[in-house]
């Protein structure tokens, strides 16, 4: 990677900005690439799981980002491309020339991990929408991959959907054991599973009188 | 105000140092005994609280030594840590959003400016008063009407214990006290190092003699016996520190007694709002401490009533 020096900066800036406290991460060695998937609340979602990552990893890992989003302006194409390492995806119209799912298989074949955010899209709320089927497709395509679940605490309070400005609170980052495509299992139950997997992975209420 | 180095005030620096030294090597040597298994929680609680001891006494040497702005940097970044985990802990909803970024952003630096420039009676009202006005009318104007009242008085009150009552620590650099210019710097080593101490003893008298215990509720570690034991011997030891103070002897005794118990009761308060939102610790950020807001929760309310006490007897 050509700016080092500068994304080992961009992520002490964001873990710095964002507390980014990192819960029970996950025993997976790494050799073998993986696929993170997470809710999605806002703009500095994968940032965050970046920047998060250690060091090594940090470099291997590619996020799934918008293409309309992230090729806009002169900043967001320069860290999208040159410092995140993102495979920019049309969310528009897909078609079979644009589809990304060959592009993911490439990275993963080629070492990469990936960031996905299987809801398609930012959540209003915070909760967790069910999930699009993109996410089948790959793990059907890549058998014994592991794909971990990351809850993304806080996030949606840090930057919410229309705010330019991020607000300093602590993210948490809860990292679940990873799960598994198992054979004959149909789309919808691995759809739910996964999103179980992640629902599991958020703090328990406290006695919230609000 | 004009902060050199002092001797007295190394003295002051020198003598923690070696209580933190002393404390590290009777850990150690009692390992054995305090550990037997080689895994036990309670010495290693105990080394985290030794090692997180090191690095406070490091940060606040370093501020003290640097002077005035290096003080008011590590405060304020001491303030803005307070500030984030006390938000993050109380539900906000998207309308607070501005405001707090508000806070955050302007609120906290321009308090911590006003100090640095002596603006003395800004300092004092900026934020009871504008930012007070300012935080509901920001809100309001984000339309949400959820919650209103309780919302603007969470904001409100993270905004004075976490960034007005801290920034009370480097307003004392401010105080011109006859006899004692340029010297001020002892004064804020002297109320952190009464109420850390005090903090320590209480859970040792504590632990050791505890057992009336004060409120079962809030927090059942502070005991009758931790706090009495406590306030006795800090205050002992604040008396015998006159000398680095602009107080007499008995002065110094009885405002010791006075952020005792002021570091007594803010920890308290603390405590029930932690009990209310249902959490232990405001954060990790200290290993064996929690968070910055469980470390400083007693110097929250000792720092106020410390700068009107010395603001009002022994300042001009």
């Amino acid at each position: 990677m050509k700016y080092t020096r500068v994304s080992i900066c961009l992520a002490f800036c964001i873990r710095a900005l964002c507390g980014c406290i990192v819960r029970s991460f996950p025993k997976h060695d790494f050799k073998q690439p993986a696929v993170f998937f997470s809710n999605h609340t806002s703009n500095l979602d994968f940032p965050v799981i970046w920047a998060t990552l250690p060091k090594q990893l940090r470099g291997k890992v590619r996020p799934l980002a918008a293409a309309d989003y992230w090729s806009n302006g002169k900043l967001r194409p320069f860290l999208s491309t040159q410092i995140f390492n993102a495979i920019l995806i049309e969310r528009k119209a897909v078609t079979r020339e644009n589809n990304p799912l060959p592009r993911m298989q490439e990275a993963l074949d080629a070492g990469s991990s990936l960031i996905i955010f299987p809801e398609g899209t930012r959540s209003l709320s915070g909760e967790i929408a069910p999930f699009k089927p993109g996410i089948h497709h790959l793990a059907e395509s890549q058998k014994d991959r592991p794909f971990i679940p990351v809850y993304l605490e806080n996030l949606f309070r840090i930057l919410p959907k229309g705010e330019r400005f991020p607000l300093p609170l602590v993210a948490t980052l809860h990292f679940g054991e990873p799960i598994y495509w198992q054979e004959g299992e149909s789309r919808n139950d691995f759809l739910e599973r996964a999103r179980l997997a992640l629902v599991e992975l958020q703090p328990k209420a406290t006695n919230d009188s609000e | 105000m004009n902060l050199g180095i002092d001797t007295e005030l190394l003295i002051l620096v020198g003598m923690v140092i070696a209580l933190i030294s002393l404390a590290h090597g009777i850990a150690r040597g009692m390992r054995n005994r305090l550990d037997p298994t080689g895994s036990g929680t309670f010495y290693q609680n105990l080394m985290a609280r030794i090692y997180a001891w090191w690095g406070m006494i490091a940060v606040l040497a370093v501020a003290l030594l640097l002077g005035e702005i290096g003080t008011l940097i590590i405060f304020a970044i001491i303030s803005f840590q307070a500030l984030r985990e006390f938000v993050t802990m109380t539900p906000t909803r998207p309308g607070d959003h501005r405001a707090l970024c508000w806070s955050f952003f302007f609120i906290l630096p321009a308090q911590y400016l006003a100090i640095g420039l002596d603006l003395e009676v800004m300092s004092w009202i900026f934020i009871p008063v504008y930012a007070f006005i300012f935080m509901p009318v920001r809100a309001a104007l984000a339309e949400d009407t959820v919650d209103f009242l309780s919302r603007t008085a969470k904001a409100q009150w993270a905004l004075m214990i976490c960034v007005y009552f801290v920034s009370h620590g480097p307003m004392l650099l401010m105080i011109d006290i006859p006899g004692y210019e340029a010297e001020n710097m002892k004064l804020l080593f002297f109320i952190i190092l009464i109420v850390q101490l005090s903090d320590v003893l209480q859970y040792v008298w504590g632990k050791s003699i505890g057992k009336t215990p004060i409120s079962k509720k809030l927090s059942p570690n502070k005991t009758v016996e931790g706090l009495v034991g406590g306030i006795a011997s800090t205050s002992l030891v604040g008396a015998l520190l006159w000398w680095a103070t602009p107080f007499s002897p008995w002065g110094a005794w009885g405002i010791s007694i006075v952020l005792c118990l002021m570091g007594f009761l803010g920890g308290l308060v603390l405590s029930a709002i932690k009990r209310d939102r249902g959490i232990k610790d405001y954060g990790t950020m200290i290993p064996g401490h929690g968070g910055m807001m469980d470390r400083i929760d007693s110097l929250c309310f000792a720092a106020p009533v410390f700068y009107r006490i010395v603001l009002f007897y022994y300042g001009t």
